[in-house]
C-alpha cells in the first residue's frame, strides 16, 4: 500500500509542478487546468492510500516474506457468469445510436439498460459481494 | 451466480536440480483442478455471459486482430492508389475515408485494445497470481462497449455520405457540421465515446487488480515488468481518455445542439480542440507503446537465459516516460504558432532519456546471455530496430525548426509508422507468439513464424524508409494523387512494394494458425522455461487460474522454483530474504 500510495503521490506532485511551470511560462488555461486535474488524479487516491497504509495491517501481497499459507482462506467472491454486462453494453450502444438516428431507438436503449442495471444489482445481492 | 475462491495451496521446490527444467507438470491441471471446474453455460451463451478474464482477453484479441486486418487491407488500397501519379483507383472522397478509418481503426480499436484489453486482460492476473480481474463484470462490460464501438465505426461506411473523412485527429473546424455533414462523422464520434469508456473501465480494473490482488509475497517490486507497464498504462488511460470523451461530447454539441465551443463565429476557439485532443493523443501514443515495451521486457530475459538487467531502472523509466508524455501534447501543435515552443520541445527531448535507459537495459539483458532466436525473440529484436529508427526521427521532430520544415509531410507519416508498427506489430506479435502456447495449450510452428518475421521485417523497411525521403522532398501527407513532375513516383512505388510484402507476410501467420489447429503440438506448462507466474499453471489455465503457487521471492518465482541450484550464486531474491535463509541455516546448524 505504501509503495502504491507513494507511486500515485509522486505522479500527482510531478503534474502539480509541471502545471505551475506551464502556467507561469505559457499562460494557457486549457493545458493548465488539465495538468492540475492530472495532479489531483494522482494526489487524491495517493493521499488516501498513504493515509490508510499507516493505519492498517499490510496486505499479504506487500509482505516480502509472506508465504502462500499467510494468504490462506477465502480471497473473495467472484461472479461466475452473468448476462447483465452484455445487456448493459448493448443498452449503451443503442443509447449512442439514439443520438445519431433518432429518438425511436431510445425505448430499446432504456429497456436494455434498465433491465441490466436491475438484474445486475439483484444478482449482486443474491450472490454476496462481487 | 458467484463463486467463492479459496487461496491456492503452497508448493515447495523439490531437491536442487530435481524438478524438470520445463516446469512442474500440470499444477493447474492436476487432480485438484476439477474442484474449480467451471460449470457455466456452453457455446455462444458462454461467450455472451463469461466474466472470466481469459475468455474476455481472448475475445478482445480476436476482435482487435480482425480490426487490424481490415485496417491493413485499407492501407494496401491507399498504397496502391499512391503507387502511380494521377491514379484513379479510388475517388478522392473514398481516399479520405480510407485513410481516416485506417488510422482510427488501428489506433483506437486495434493497438490499444489488443494490448490493454487483450494481452493484459489475459496475462496480468496470471502474472500477479490473482484468480481473476478485480471487477469481472465491469471487465465484461468493457468488452461489450468495445465491440459496440468497433461495430459502429466499421459500419459507418454503410451510411449515406460515407464514413468520417477528416483524418484520425478530427481537427476543428474541418469536423464541424458544415464541413463534415452526415451520420458517418457522428458514428465516428459515438464509437470513440463507447471505446473511451471501455478503456477507462479496463484501466480501473488493471490498477485495482495489480494494487489489491497480488499473491502473498508478490510485492510491487517483484511484479513482472509487463504488469508494471500495464499499471502505468492504466493510470495514463485514466488521465487521457476522460479528456477525449469531454472533447468529443463538446464537438457533438457543436455539430447538433448549436453550441460554439470550437467555432470562431460564435466566440469559440478551434485550437482548443487540438489542445484537448492532443492532451489525450500524446499519452495515447504511450498507452499504445508502454504495454509493448512490457512485452519485450518479459521476452528478452527468457530467451537470453538471464535475469532482467536493471529491474528498478525499468520501473523508473516507465514511470518517467508516462509522466513526461502527459506534458508534451503541444509538440503536435508547433506550427499553430500559439504554443510555447521551448517548454514542449524540452520535455519532448527529455523523453529520450528514460527511453534510452530502457534500450540500454534491453541490451544489458542480452549481453553475455545464451540468446536463442526463437520467433518471439526475433520479433522482439525487430521491435528494437524499428522502434530505434522511429524514436530517433521522433527526437528530430521535437526540434521546432525541423518540425516546421517537415510538419504534415510523409516524414512524419514514416516516423509514426515506424514507432507504431515497431511497438504494436513487432512487439505485439512477439507477445502473441510468446503467450499463444499458454492461451491455447498448443505451439505455433517455428519455421512459419520465422518466415512471417523475415517477410514482415524486410517489407517494413522497404515500405517506410522511402517515405522519409519522399517527405523530405516535400510530399504532403493525406493527398490522393500527385504529378509525375513532382519526382515522387519511384519512392512511392518502392513504398507500395514494401507494403505488399508486409501484407504477404501475414499469409504465413494465417498458415501457422491453421497448422496449430489442424495438427496441434501440445505446449506443456512452460515451453520457453519462463520465470513469471503465468508459466506455473497449466496451458490453458483452469478457471480461476491457480490451484498451487510456488514461494514468491523474486520477480522470477517460477525460475527460482525450477532452478533452485541457481538461487544463491546468481543472487536472486531479495537481500532480506537471503539473510532470513542464512539465519535459519545457522540456527539449524547450531541446534544440530
Amino acid at each position: 500500500m505504501k509503495v502504491n500510495g507513494a507511486f500515485l503521490a509522486i505522479i500527482g506532485i510531478f503534474f502539480g509542478i509541471i502545471g505551475l511551470v506551464y502556467w507561469f511560462t505559457a499562460y494557457e488555461d486549457a493545458g493548465f487546468l488539465m495538468l492540475m486535474g492530472s495532479a489531483l488524479l494522482g494526489l487524491l487516491p495517493g493521499g488516501y492510500y498513504l493515509w490508510w497504509a499507516k493505519r492498517m495491517r499490510p496486505l499479504e501481497g506487500d509482505e516480502p516474506d509472506a508465504s502462500v499459507a499467510d494468504g490462506a482462506g477465502v480471497i473473495d467472491s467472484f461472479p461466475g457468469s452473468s448476462i447483465w454486462p452484455f445487456l448493459l453494453g448493448m443498452g449503451a450502444l443503442f443509447a449512442t445510436l439514439t443520438f445519431i438516428f433518432g429518438l425511436w431507438l431510445a425505448p430499446i436503449a432504456a429497456a436494455l439498460g434498465l433491465s441490466a442495471v436491475i438484474g445486475g444489482v439483484i444478482e449482486s445481492r443474491r450472490g454476496g459481494t462481487v | 451466480m458467484t463463486t467463492t475462491i479459496e487461496s491456492p495451496e503452497l508448493i515447495e521446490p523439490e531437491e536442487p536440480g530435481g524438478p524438470d527444467a520445463h516446469g512442474p507438470a500440470g499444477h493447474g491441471a492436476d487432480g485438484h483442478a476439477h474442484e474449480h471446474e467451471h460449470h457455466g453455460p456452453k457455446g455462444i451463451l458462454n461467450w455472451l455471459t463469461s466474466t472470466d478474464h481469459k475468455m474476455i482477453g481472448k475475445s478482445y484479441m480476436i476482435t482487435a486482430l480482425v480490426t487490424f486486418f481490415l485496417s491493413g487491407a485499407m492501407a494496401l488500397v491507399i498504397r496502391s492508389q499512391l503507387a502511380n501519379p494521377t491514379s484513379s483507383l479510388v475517388n478522392f472522397q473514398t481516399y479520405n475515408e480510407l485513410f481516416t478509418m485506417h488510422g482510427s481503426l488501428m489506433l483506437y480499436l486495434f493497438a490499444g485494445p489488443f494490448a490493454f484489453g487483450g494481452l493484459a486482460n489475459y496475462i496480468v492476473p496470471l502474472q500477479v497470481g490473482a484468480p481473476d480481474m478485480a471487477f469481472p463484470r465491469l471487465n465484461a462490460l468493457s468488452y461489450w462497449l468495445y465491440l459496440g464501438g468497433t461495430s459502429v465505426m466499421t459500419l459507418s461506411f454503410m451510411v449515406a455520405g460515407g464514413a468520417a473523412s477528416f483524418g484520425w485527429v478530427a481537427y476543428a473546424p474541418l469536423s464541424n457540421s458544415i464541413n463534415s455533414p452526415g451520420a458517418g462523422t457522428d458514428m465516428w464520434l459515438m464509437s470513440l465515446g463507447l471505446t473511451g469508456f471501455s478503456a477507462i473501465f479496463t484501466g480501473v480494473n488493471l490498477v485495482a487488480t495489480i494494487f489489491y490482488l497480488r499473491a502473498p509475497g508478490m510485492t510491487m517490486f517483484r511484479v513482472p515488468i509487463f504488469s508494471w507497464n500495464m499499471l502505468v498504462t492504466g493510470i495514463l488511460i485514466l488521465i487521457a481518455f476522460p479528456v477525449l470523451f469531454g472533447a468529443v461530447v463538446m464537438l457533438f454539441c457543436d455539430r447538433h445542439f448549436g453550441t460554439h465551443i470550437y467555432s470562431v463565429q460564435g466566440g469559440g476557439v478551434p485550437v482548443l480542440w487540438q489542445h484537448l485532443f492532443w492532451f489525450f493523443g500524446h499519452p495515447e501514443v504511450y498507452i499504445l507503446a508502454l504495454p509493448y515495451f512490457g512485452i519485450v521486457t518479459d521476452i528478452i530475459p527468457v530467451f537470453s537465459r538471464k535475469p532482467l538487467f536493471g529491474y528498478r531502472g525499468m520501473v523508473f523509466a516507465t514511470l518517467s516516460i508516462a509522466a513526461l508524455s502527459t506534458g508534451v501534447w503541444a509538440h503536435h501543435m508547433f506550427t499553430t504558432g500559439v504554443v510555447l515552443l521551448p517548454f514542449f520541445s524540452l520535455l519532448s527531448y527529455l523523453i529520450a532519456v528514460p527511453t534510452g535507459i530502457k534500450f540500454f537495459n534491453w541490451i544489458g539483458t542480452m549481453w553475455g546471455g545464451q540468446i536463442s532466436f526463437q520467433t518471439p525473440m526475433l520479433f522482439s529484436m525487430g521491435f528494437l530496430f524499428a522502434f530505434l529508427m522511429g524514436g530517433v526521427t521522433g527526437v528530430l521532430l521535437a526540434s521546432p525548426p525541423v518540425d516546421f520544415m517537415t510538419h504534415d509531410t510523409y516524414f512524419v507519416v514514416a516516423h509514426f509508422h515506424q514507432v507504431l508498427i515497431g511497438t504494436t506489430v513487432f512487439a505485439g506479435f512477439a507477445g502473441f507468439y510468446f503467450w499463444y502456447p499458454k492461451m491455447f495449450g498448443r505451439m505455433l510452428d517455428e519455421r512459419l513464424g520465422k518466415l512471417h518475421f523475415w517477410f514482415l521485417f524486410i517489407g517494413f523497411w522497404i515500405a517506410f524508409v522511402p517515405q522519409y525521403l519522399v517527405g523530405l522532398k516535400g510530399m504532403p501527407r493525406r493527398i490522393a494523387d500527385y504529378l509525375p513532375t513532382n519526382g515522387w513516383t519511384g519512392l512511392n512505388q518502392m513504398s507500395t512494394v514494401g507494403a505488399m510484402i508486409i501484407g504477404f507476410s501475414f499469409l504465413f501467420f494465417f498458415a501457422n494458425l491453421v497448422k496449430s489447429w489442424r495438427k496441434p503440438v501440445v505446449a506443456g506448462d512452460n515451453p520457453w522455461d519462463g520465470g513469471a507466474l503465468e508459466w506455473f499453471t497449466s496451458s490453458p489455465p483452469p478457471h480461476h487460474n491457480f490451484t498451487h503457487l510456488p514461494p514468491i521471492r523474486s520477480e522470477r518465482p517460477v525460475w527460482d522454483y525450477n532452478h533452485p541450484e541457481h538461487l544463491k550464486d546468481e543472487g536472486h531474491g531479495d537481500k532480506r530474504h537471503r539473510e532470513h535463509d542464512e539465519r535459519e541455516k545457522t540456527s539449524v546448524g547450531a541446534s544440530a
